[in-house]
């Protein structure tokens, strides 16, 4: 059930005031915990929890042909299946635009930080390159799910190890793992996802937030300022101030998770 | 089924509960042959040889009588559409507002996305009705609206409102329960009603416990110590 209108207002309220319905303060993350190598078969795995949010993100490798315009570089590929099992808002069927979206969010943040070292997963120009595929699966969805996914894609991404491969048959020895390691680079993009719910400028909201907040914007940056992605979600306006603050907050609570997650990432 | 008196079992859908022409059943039970089949996932209960169960989950069922908590979804010319969080919508037409509607003001009396509470009155083939007309019945205004397991309802309302009273006292707020899961919580100050929300979760949680009513007492004074000492 959608939040009711009568919920949503004393939300607002309370927000104004200051506080939240949990008890947090407005820049306050609830907490993360993370599992590495859930899952025995994909290449790399995370299961990430934000209090009641639960995520698993994993990553598989495969060897295909370049897209081409890029010959020389690897492939990238988000995908993401909003489960029914995780909400009762999620209907199975073919991915709708909630879906689409937040794969879509990942996938920005990733790219365009050159986090993976796409030239690196080439082996023959034109003809063979690495497939990079990230798939993300809500096991329960308490809002966030953005920030969540990201969190459990860059973590599955570290874990994650090269598959074998026969040079001869051209074929990928799935279940035999070598040691090479994706190549990544050191500009972590960390995926915040910061709200404007009434007056006030709030991160990670719990799903009653989520549903009263008029203004989402997530941005991909990293640890150091920089800013690799944003994407404005949802039908309201932001003013010049509002959003120098929306870039105030998800800098300092990029920081706190980057402290958070940061012994996970070895 | 041989078991004593009062000793409830947990069953799942399709498991033989008794044999014997004797058994009558009853609630969440099918007689089938001279077998009574469980038809739900709940805590088998018999009595007088009538077998009934009580269920754990489920979504809510409509009965006539109750009282429920629904959200205004669709305005027609002759009333409003309201959800009841079940599987099919509850319908409230005009003649069962309490005031004079005119055709064009039904927006006015109710919006689309208000909360009301009524109560069932009929439940046909077309769907179910309702009405407002009734203490107690009508538009809520202020206040937040949590949902359960409406499953889990007797609970909170406790043996002839004994929990609820409780709750009531030691939060000073306002609380309908209706039948379908949703609670309507108002009370002065926020920080009140998030307490009843506590509250309710925490017994929602617990509802397999017996001796709730004492346990919840000793809670509420528990919160509101800690309640104290963090104003501190």
């Amino acid at each position: 059930m959608e939040t009711s209108k009568l919920t949503g207002k004393r939300i607002k309220e309370y927000l104004f005031q200051g506080k939240r319905f949990d008890g947090r303060n407005l820049e306050e993350f609830r907490k993360i915990t993370i599992e590495k190598n859930v899952s025995k078969k994909a290449e790399g795995s995370a299961r990430v929890k934000i209090g009641n949010t639960d995520v698993i993100v994993g990553v598989k490798l495969d060897v295909s042909e370049p897209y081409p315009d890029s010959p020389n570089k690897g492939n990238l590929m988000v995908t993401t299946e909003l489960l029914p099992l995780s909400s009762d808002r999620f209907e199975s069927g073919p991915p709708r635009f909630p879906a689409i979206e937040l794969g879509r969010l990942i996938d920005r943040g990733i790219r365009e930080s050159k986090f993976i070292e796409l030239e690196k997963l080439c082996i023959k120009e034109g003809e063979k390159v690495w497939s990079v595929f990230i798939d993300i699966y809500p096991l329960n969805n308490d809002g966030n799910l953005i920030d969540a996914a990201g969190i459990g894609a860059i973590i599955a991404l570290k874990t994650a190890r090269f598959p074998k491969y026969d040079e001869e048959t051209g074929r990928v020895v799935y279940g035999e793992f070598t040691d090479k390691k994706i190549p990544l680079s050191k500009d972590i993009p960390l995926i915040i996802t910061t709200h404007k719910a009434g007056e006030s400028i709030i991160v990670d909201p719990t799903l009653e937030e989520e549903d009263v907040t008029d203004v989402r914007v997530t941005i991909g940056g990293s640890v150091n300022g920089l800013i690799f992605s944003l994407q404005k979600g949802n039908s309201k306006e932001l003013t010049i101030e509002e959003m120098s603050k929306i870039l105030d907050f998800s800098e300092k609570a990029r920081k706190k998770v980057f402290s958070e997650i940061e012994r996970y990432l070895n | 089924m041989t078991k004593e008196k009062n000793n409830r079992e947990i069953v799942i859908p399709g498991e033989v509960i008794a044999k014997g022409e004797e058994y009558l059943p009853g609630e969440g039970t099918e007689k089938i042959g001279n077998e009574i089949i469980a038809i739900k996932y709940g805590l088998a209960e018999e009595f007088n040889r009538l077998i009934r169960i009580i269920p754990l989950s489920g979504v809510y069922q409509p009965r006539n009588g109750n009282v429920i908590i629904g959200e205004v979804e669709n305005i027609t010319f002759y009333g409003w559409v309201v959800g009841l969080d079940a599987p099919e919508d509850a319908f409230l037409p005009l003649q069962e507002v309490p005031k004079y509607v005119s055709k064009d003001g039904l927006s006015d009396v109710f919006d689309i996305g208000d909360m009301l509470v009524a109560k069932i009155v009929g439940i046909t083939n077309r769907g179910i009705d309702l009405t407002v007309k009734g203490r107690g019945l009508g538009k809520v205004e202020g206040g937040i609206i949590i949902k359960i397991n409406p499953s889990k309802v007797p609970r909170i309302i406790g043996k002839e409102g004994s929990m609820i009273n409780i709750i009531k006292q030691e939060s000073n707020c306002d609380i309908t329960v209706g039948q379908n899961g949703l609670i309507w919580i108002k009370g002065d100050e926020i920080e009140n009603e998030l307490l009843v929300k506590k509250a309710i979760n925490f017994i929602a949680e617990k509802s397999f416990a017996s001796g709730l009513t004492d346990e919840i007492k000793d809670w509420f004074e528990k919160e509101k110590n800690e309640g104290k000492r963090s104003k501190k």
